[in-house]
């Protein structure tokens, strides 16, 4: 079958962001997943915080890996350029693409088997480089395109549709990710869209590599009784640790909230990440507690949500780099050629 | 055949690795190369760090020859675990020298050579202190004695220590200390200088001496790439180095400091390939240095950016395979897999180099082809060009050079239309158009490795994936006409017996050619330079009864890349194979050469 574009009809009266671009205007192709995905859900948020960031959608990067989770980047932004690259290897295309062009917002679209298997290593070496980029890991333990086998996320004693339950010590992504000295580090779930839009949003504008493991149940393999990552047990277990919201540099911070329990970080574009700590005792920015805290609850089969972790002192690899601010694909070819002087000159090392 | 003689000789060096015997060897090349006598300098050295044999073979050829002659007339046999082997190289008539602090009976064996022991190890005890300098100081030494054999000039080797410690004054009277140990010694105790000896001409003032790595490095700098990424892998690791370097001297900002350019180590060869096709995707020209086992890896992201038509370079630095194989022994083993690299119908542009006058030339020219023709290109070079100093012509630049960076769209251009669509043959000759990210949205499109139709749109329709896929062969073969051309070299005689070569066999087939004439038998030459083969490749095949493809592999690869692309008989082409890992040297291809035509002759 061949893709089907939807034609864009605006509603009157449609609500337009500081770019007079309506929701719509960040919309995609038509999705193709099972009714119900939590993908689907995930993709309407991201449009959604795009939206309301007022982001030009040519200004943006939608870069993905393969599976279930990286067919989505064709259901966001057809404004955007896309990607869908190769298994596992969405983290150095999109580290590569980065680096021609700093300045456009990069969201990478991954999952856990894309991700916490074949993808790994690349995952973990974006995260070293602190990429400037959000990376959305839509999280549903189980691989839907080949049918419903277990990807390293899956929990033990996850019972699969069929056969055994699942045996091997799972994967997880955020306690991987403090580990490895990723800046910003978040849990969120499908089903709350609310949580989820300020999460990416502040994820987009935190200057480093951002991380959201969203669990994002799959309904045709993975949604039954004995699963941990259907909706039913996510909403039974679902823990919010740190809400966080992203001020914009025009906006004011209003603390609607008892002092202590609301921490601004400022981001390098002025704005801030407001976080509001539902549990008072946490801190986010503090690594090794982070690590405590969520090393706690899993232990005890909660799912911790929420920004879990954010270091916005790092440098992101475009400064570690020493680059340009202009991005290289704009620096003219007079500026790159050495000329031939200075090559008759660089040759007496070789007499 | 040649030498040994006046400037026709071969000094072959036999040291253990990481003595530091490598800048002895240099010098010893470089004070001939001074003089003004073309030189050819191989290093023959073991995957290791520290402790296996290592050798370095040069070659002093006034008549300027390029390759390996095949024979050894001096060994200095420097290293004890070596003495068998490198006493058995020798050929007859030839002169070992050796170190006679420890007595060596056993190298009296060959009544057919002349040995010269000299106590080097001993001269240096008494007069250096430090031990890591003693040994430092005997490869120096060793430069010396050699130095009063074949008569090299003091005065050069002085000036190149000069040179090389311009920064620690004290170093240059150590060393030249050490040399004079050794020449004075010689010239005390032996007739010198030898019947094969050096003697100044003037044929190197215009050439310089660099190895292909440095040489293609520099290719990158000049076309204008500013992002690379690569993993380490011998032998192409000096690529890297090189542009670093350059990038460094060449390329950061006046004021600012800040670079323009981006090099990433990357984590493995898999995030290598994704990190150059990214950055060539959003309009960096871009690449990476690699080797066999790098490309084996890269397989997958080669095929993805054949099919979503991504203009990224790959120099392949070939080492001997398969799997490890030999990492630092020359090989052209990745002719087939670079031509088709990646699972499905895919095919490429692959350009051979032979010098690193090439190289340099045709690294630039690999990055105007991938963008015009928006599609991997695969730069092939090995460890005999890539890591060994060549003697070529000085490195030129055109000034009025413009990169050809294909066919990009702009926002103006992307104003004036009504829609785009990326895989679309809209000009007729098989090349979309592309557009970079971030430039107007109606440039926006999706990349996608799945099946997509001329619109960039996902399809399982098999008519819009034909129409795709049949125009990425018909622009990979419109690329004939604009890839490197073959170089032939006739004979002066009409011939029935043409050869084909590739790469760094070119110096060892151009020398054979030439002195199998001499002997009255002429041959027709041609260097195929680039894949896709251009139609005088097949002409010329079809000119001759017999053609000799010279491989350096196993499995004739070049020969069967022939017959699988044109429609040429197998009974006309004879494979000469060499793939013992060693560089080629003329006489083994007049051997294989004469063998068979004078069988043909008996028949």
């Amino acid at each position: 079958m061949t893709s089907f574009v939807k034609p864009k009809i605006r509603r009157s009266n449609e609500p337009l962001n500081e770019l007079g671009l309506a929701r719509a205007d960040y919309e995609g192709n038509m999705s193709t997943l099972c009714a119900g995905c939590g993908h689907d859900s995930v993709t309407a948020a991201i449009v959604r915080a795009f939206y309301e960031l007022s982001i030009p959608p040519h200004r943006a990067l939608k870069i993905s890996g393969i599976g279930c989770s990286s067919k989505t980047t064709s259901y966001f932004m057809n404004d955007s350029h896309g990607a869908n690259t190769v298994h596992g290897r969405m983290p150095s295309f999109a580290t590569g693409a980065l680096s021609a062009n700093n300045d456009l917002a990069t969201i990478g679209i991954s999952g856990d088997g894309d991700s916490l298997s074949i993808g790994l290593g690349q995952m973990a070496h974006a995260m070293r480089r602190n990429v400037n980029m959000l990376y959305m890991l839509e999280n549903n333990g189980v691989y839907g395109l080949t049918k419903g086998q277990f990807s390293a996320s899956a929990d033990f004693g996850s019972l699969p549709k069929k056969g055994d339950p699942n045996e091997f010590s799972p994967i997880d992504p955020v306690a991987f990710a403090l580990s490895v000295g990723a800046t910003f580090i978040a849990r969120s779930f499908s089903g709350d869209r609310k949580q989820l839009v300020s999460l990416i949003k502040a994820g987009l504008k935190h200057k480093g590599f951002a991380i959201i493991d969203v669990i994002s149940p799959c309904v045709s393999f993975n949604d039954h009784k004995g699963s941990t990552k259907s909706y039913a047990h996510t909403y039974e277990f679902y823990s919010k640790a740190v809400h966080a919201d992203y001020i914009a540099p025009s906006q004011e911070i209003v603390a609607a909230y008892d002092e202590g329990e609301v921490m601004p970080v400022e981001l390098h574009d002025g704005g801030y990440i407001q976080l509001r700590k539902i549990d008072n005792s946490y801190d986010p920015t503090d690594r090794g507690a982070a690590f405590n805290r969520v090393m706690a609850s899993d232990n005890a089969n909660e799912i911790l949500t929420g920004l879990l972790y954010i270091d916005e002192s790092q440098p992101d690899l475009h400064r570690t780099q020493n680059m340009e601010t202009r991005p290289l694909n704009e620096i003219p070819y007079t500026e790159l050629n050495p000329g031939a002087e200075a090559l008759s000159a660089l040759q007496s090392e070789f007499r | 055949m040649s030498g040994p003689g006046l400037n026709d000789f071969v000094i072959k060096i036999g040291t253990v690795n990481g003595t530091g015997s490598a800048s002895a060897n240099g010098l010893l090349m470089k004070s001939i190369f001074r003089m003004g006598i073309p030189v050819v300098g191989k290093n023959v050295f073991p995957s290791n760090i520290q402790g296996l044999p290592t050798w370095y073979e040069i070659r002093v050829s006034g008549d300027g020859h390029a390759g390996r002659s095949g024979e050894v007339h001096m060994m200095v046999a420097m290293n004890q675990a070596t003495y068998d082997q490198d006493l058995a190289e020798l050929a007859t008539g030839g002169v070992l020298l050796y170190d006679s602090t420890w007595p060596r009976p056993q190298l009296e064996n060959r009544p057919d050579v002349t040995v010269i022991g000299v106590p080097l190890m001993a001269m240096c005890n008494e007069v250096v202190k430090a031990a890591r300098s003693r040994i430092l100081m005997k490869n120096m030494a060793y430069v010396g004695a050699v130095a009063a054999l074949v008569d090299i000039d003091l005065g050069v080797i002085r000036s190149l220590i000069e040179e090389t410690f311009a920064a620690k004054a004290k170093l240059i009277d150590s060393n030249m200390e050490a040399v004079k140990l050794g020449y004075d010694y010689v010239k005390a105790n032996y007739e010198c200088p030898l019947r094969f000896r050096v003697s100044a001409l003037d044929k190197t003032s215009d050439k310089v001496m660099i190895d292909g790595n440095t040489a293609a490095a520099l290719g990158c700098v000049y076309a204008g790439a500013t992002f690379g990424a690569w993993y380490p892998i011998t032998p192409s690791t000096s690529l890297m180095d090189g542009f670093v370097k350059y990038c460094k001297k060449l390329r950061v900002h006046e004021e600012s400091g800040k670079n323009k350019f981006c090099i990433i180590q990357a984590e493995d060869e898999l995030a290598a390939a994704g990190l150059i096709i990214g950055a060539a995707w959003n309009g960096a020209r871009a690449f990476t240095p690699t080797s066999g086992p790098g490309i084996s890896l890269m397989s997958e992201w080669i095929g993805f950016a054949y099919y979503t038509e991504i203009p990224v370079v790959f120099f392949d630095i070939q080492r001997t395979g398969p799997s490890t194989g030999m990492p630092t022994r020359t090989q052209q083993c990745d002719i087939q897999t670079t031509a088709y690299a990646s699972h499905g119908d895919t095919k490429h542009i692959v350009l051979y180099p032979s010098d690193p006058n090439e190289c340099f030339d045709f690294a630039v020219r690999s990055f105007d082809l991938a963008e015009r023709f928006q599609t991997p290109v695969f730069f092939l070079s090995d460890i005999d060009l890539g890591m060994n100093d060549w003697m070529v012509d000085e490195l030129t630049w055109d000034d009025n050079y413009v990169p050809d960076r294909g066919k990009v769209l702009s926002e103006d251009d992307l104003a004036k239309m009504d829609s785009f669509s990326r895989y679309l043959d809209v000009d007729g000759d098989h090349i979309p158009y592309r557009t970079l990210p971030g430039t107007d949205p109606k440039g926006a499109y999706f990349l996608r490795g799945s099946g997509h139709n001329a619109h960039a749109r996902y399809t399982e329709l098999g008519h819009e994936y034909q129409e795709v896929v049949d125009r990425l062969l018909a622009k990979w073969e419109s690329a004939k006409t604009a890839v490197p051309a073959p170089v032939v070299q006739k004979a002066a005689s009409q011939t029935r017996y043409g050869m084909i070569a590739i790469g760094t066999s070119d110096a060892a087939a151009t020398e054979a050619r030439t002195r199998l004439e001499a002997d009255g038998m002429p041959i027709d030459y041609m260097r195929i330079r680039a894949f896709p083969f251009t139609d005088e490749v097949e002409a010329f095949i079809a000119d001759h009864e017999e053609v000799f493809v010279i491989d350096q592999n196993r499995d004739a690869q070049l020969l069967n890349l022939l017959l699988t692309e044109t429609s040429v008989p197998r009974e006309k082409l004879t494979p000469v194979l060499h793939y013992s890992g060693e560089p080629l040297n003329y006489r083994f291809v007049c051997d294989e050469l004469m063998k068979r035509i004078k069988l043909r002759k008996i028949a």
